[in-house]
């Protein structure tokens, strides 16, 4: 019995509750009419395409800046790797390299000067973080009408100039992880490609995490005075937790527009980063400790709710409540870490 | 103030660097307002109809300043119950100013628990309350969604089809607000020339100031500056923090709903799902346009705010058309300038407090050598 209320307490109610909640939706889908199959494959192909963006959230809260709700900066610099990639021409599976490749220097440029203003502003990161995602989101929409691209795909059709709200990737980077070693189980289909791509990132970041580097990132987190003690430079460290970050959340829009099969520009990343922080927190994190279990879990968790609650509540009461679900669900949750006492470090 | 300022050739840098985002507005104003084109009648009235708008609900966040909780996003509480007011009120079909009293005297309950439950929140999240403010405001927006969308008309008994979504419950997205459009403003009538002013809506803005200016003279005013200024300290000396800190949003969430009554009886109707929230990112942009910090606010702030930032909200399409010939961008502008503005207002309050912080450190490292 004690060792069973240890184990809530570590896990937490909210988390619980959340796992229990899914658990009863995939339980009851059955009776409802919903294929298991079908919304398992609708579940794991989104825990692939958000997975690596609430990876990007273990850096920054490793190193102590909190959740990175500044994540749309990384989306642009990913959004603009993958539309020059298109502008200048690549096609296939090349074009998702370089995609990547263009992505690098702009979410390395971005990343350097997000983490340099969120060093002078330490203890308030989180608020700024937010508003520096607005703010870089709401300036793109008007860099998005201005830029010289000339890619028929892209542009309005109409005026010339201007890239269009939503961009298809189809004959560009469609669904090249999702289709790669693709297994097909009757109505079950696992997108191993982006599985793979994914875990490979979560290794990296893992084995980073055990390095020098990575070691004195979460001695900077966990404990700053001690990490200045013992010679850790803290801010070039949190820039470089910034850096990788913006660089993760980059690649991670890619993944994303790779299997969701379009480009989403202009109001399209102003609230991406909620799902991801609220991800990483249902799997376990705190604000100030993240570890790639709690990515994995939290996606799962978080992603199963959002694909099982419309379609089987919809089957059970022919109304879609999903949507108040997911914001309840989601900001609960980040609600729910931000208040939690015993985790306050500062 | 000022006088002393620039008498002084230094302290000009210091003038510039603390008024940097109303001086950044003025420029950006001044380049703008010639290019859209705009008449001054035009303009004149365009900025007294929305001073008149706006203002009530921009004061709704100096309470909690004073208490040193920084921008209040969870004012968004307060605007939703002042919507539920004006649901309600378009349910029981009363008209002209009594809707108005009655929207807010329905609002009130509604805006006190709300407030009550943000305040008990952001008690436990000392330090950050501003971002834990703003994802609770996201929070409750799930919550009235799910109340106005499925209990209203189900469970919340609603039964004027006007408002009523045609399946039978839940509230429309668009309610007219015919019965209450611009009571206010029209209820003493003054015209200058061509320009129509709100008398009634200015009288009533005017109180709400004299009550702030009074608040602050109150023992409960005096004990929320205190707690401002050290918590612990205040502590010491006897007053209730976490009270006194609760009271402050209380206040703020209530004010913001009567503010949002008049926002919304001066637009003519209301946008059941939006109106709410955007309110608060542009009543908090609008107060630090004004030459407002994360730490202190006056009512001078807010007013200069409300000009400066809806000036530029106004004018800025147009003049992104006649410039580049896209109404678009200009829309894209104001947008990136409200966010913007907060961005540089917070990260210039962060970085004077590590200033501060640092100063006072050196100053005590000083004080304990000379000893």
């Amino acid at each position: 019995m004690n060792k069973m209320q240890r184990f809530i307490k570590e896990f937490g109610w909210p988390r619980l509750i959340i796992a229990a909640f899914l658990l009863s939706l995939f339980v009851i889908a059955p009776f409802a009419g919903v294929n298991i199959g079908t919304s398992l494959t609708d579940t794991i192909m989104r825990f692939s395409m958000n997975g690596v963006m609430v990876l990007a959230m273990v850096p920054m809260i490793h190193s102590g800046c909190g959740l990175n709700f500044g994540l749309p900066l990384g989306i642009i610099a990913g959004l603009l790797g993958g539309t020059l990639a298109m502008q200048f021409g690549f096609t296939g599976k090349l074009s998702f390299l370089m995609a990547i490749v263009l992505c690098t220097p702009f979410a390395l440029l971005f990343g350097w000067a997000y983490g340099k203003l969120l060093n002078r502003v330490k203890g308030g990161e989180m608020m700024i973080a937010t508003y520096v995602g607005f703010a870089s989101v709401s300036f793109m929409c008007m860099m998005w009408l201005l830029l010289p691209y000339s890619n028929p795909q892209m542009v309005w059709g109409y005026g010339g100039s201007g890239l269009r709200t939503t961009i298809s990737t189809e004959g560009y980077y469609y669904h090249v992880l999702s289709d790669f070693l693709n297994i097909k189980i009757g109505h079950l289909s696992i997108p191993t490609g982006s599985l793979l791509f994914f875990a490979l990132l979560a290794f990296l970041m893992w084995a980073f995490l055990h390095t020098k580097k990575g070691t004195a990132m979460t001695a900077v987190g966990s404990n700053p005075i001690y990490a200045r003690a013992s010679g850790i430079k803290i801010d070039s460290i949190r820039t470089l937790s910034v850096i990788m970050s913006t660089w993760l959340g980059a690649v991670g829009i890619l993944v994303y527009e790779q299997a969701f099969g379009f480009i989403q520009l202009y109001n399209g990343p102003f609230y991406m980063a909620l799902p991801a922080v609220s991800a990483i927190l249902i799997g376990g994190a705190s604000v100030n400790k993240a570890s790639i279990t709690n990515v994995i879990v939290g996606t799962f968790l978080f992603q199963g709710i959002v694909t099982m609650t419309p379609s089987v509540m919809n089957s059970i009461i022919h109304t879609d409540m999903s949507e108040v679900i997911r914001i309840i669900v989601s900001n609960g949750m980040i609600l729910y870490a931000l208040t939690r006492k015993t985790e306050e470090t500062r | 103030m000022i006088k002393k300022t620039l008498s002084q050739d230094k302290s000009i840098k210091e003038f510039v660097l603390n008024n940097l985002v109303p001086i950044m507005f003025i420029v950006i104003c001044a380049i703008c307002i010639p290019v859209s084109g705009y008449s001054a009648p035009a303009l004149v009235q365009e900025m007294l109809t929305r001073i008149a708008r706006n203002s009530f609900l921009v004061i709704s966040l100096l309470v909690p300043i004073m208490a040193g909780m920084g921008m209040n996003f969870g004012m968004t509480l307060g605007a939703m119950a002042g919507q539920i007011g004006l649901i309600f009120i378009t349910e029981w079909g009363v008209v002209g100013i009594p809707a108005l009293v009655l929207a807010a005297i329905v609002s009130t309950p509604i805006s006190i628990l709300l407030g009550w439950m943000c305040g008990k929140i952001l008690n436990n999240a000392k330090g950050r309350e501003m971002v834990t403010s703003y994802i609770i405001s996201f929070f409750m927006n799930g919550v009235y969604q799910f109340i106005v969308l499925y209990c209203m008309g189900s469970v919340i008994p609603i039964k004027n089809s006007a408002i009523l979504l045609p399946r039978g419950y839940g509230i429309r997205n668009s309610v007219n607000l015919i019965n209450i459009r611009r009571v206010l403003d029209n209820l003493i009538p003054l015209r200058i020339g061509t320009v129509n002013v709100p008398v009634a809506t200015y009288l009533v803005i005017a109180l709400l100031c004299f009550f702030i200016i009074w608040f602050r003279k109150t023992k409960i005013g005096q004990d929320m500056r205190a707690v401002s200024q050290d918590m612990e300290v205040a502590r010491r000396s006897g007053i209730k923090v976490e009270h006194t800190r609760l009271l402050s949003v209380i206040i703020s969430t209530v004010l913001a709903g009567y503010g949002m009554i008049i926002y919304l009886s001066n637009m003519g109707s209301m946008n059941t799902y939006n109106a709410h929230s955007q309110i608060g990112t542009f009543s908090i942009a609008a107060l630090l346009v004004g030459g407002a910090s994360v730490a202190k606010a006056s009512i001078g702030n807010v007013f200069l705010g409300v000009i400066l930032f809806h000036m530029l909200f106004y004018v800025s399409p147009q003049a992104g058309k006649n410039l580049f010939g896209q109404a678009q961008l200009g829309e894209y502008f104001r947008v990136f300038v409200s966010y913007g503005v907060i961005t540089i207002a917070l990260v210039l309050y962060e970085m004077k407090k590590r200033r501060a912080a640092k100063l006072g450190g050196l100053t005590l490292a000083k004080a304990q050598e000379e000893k």
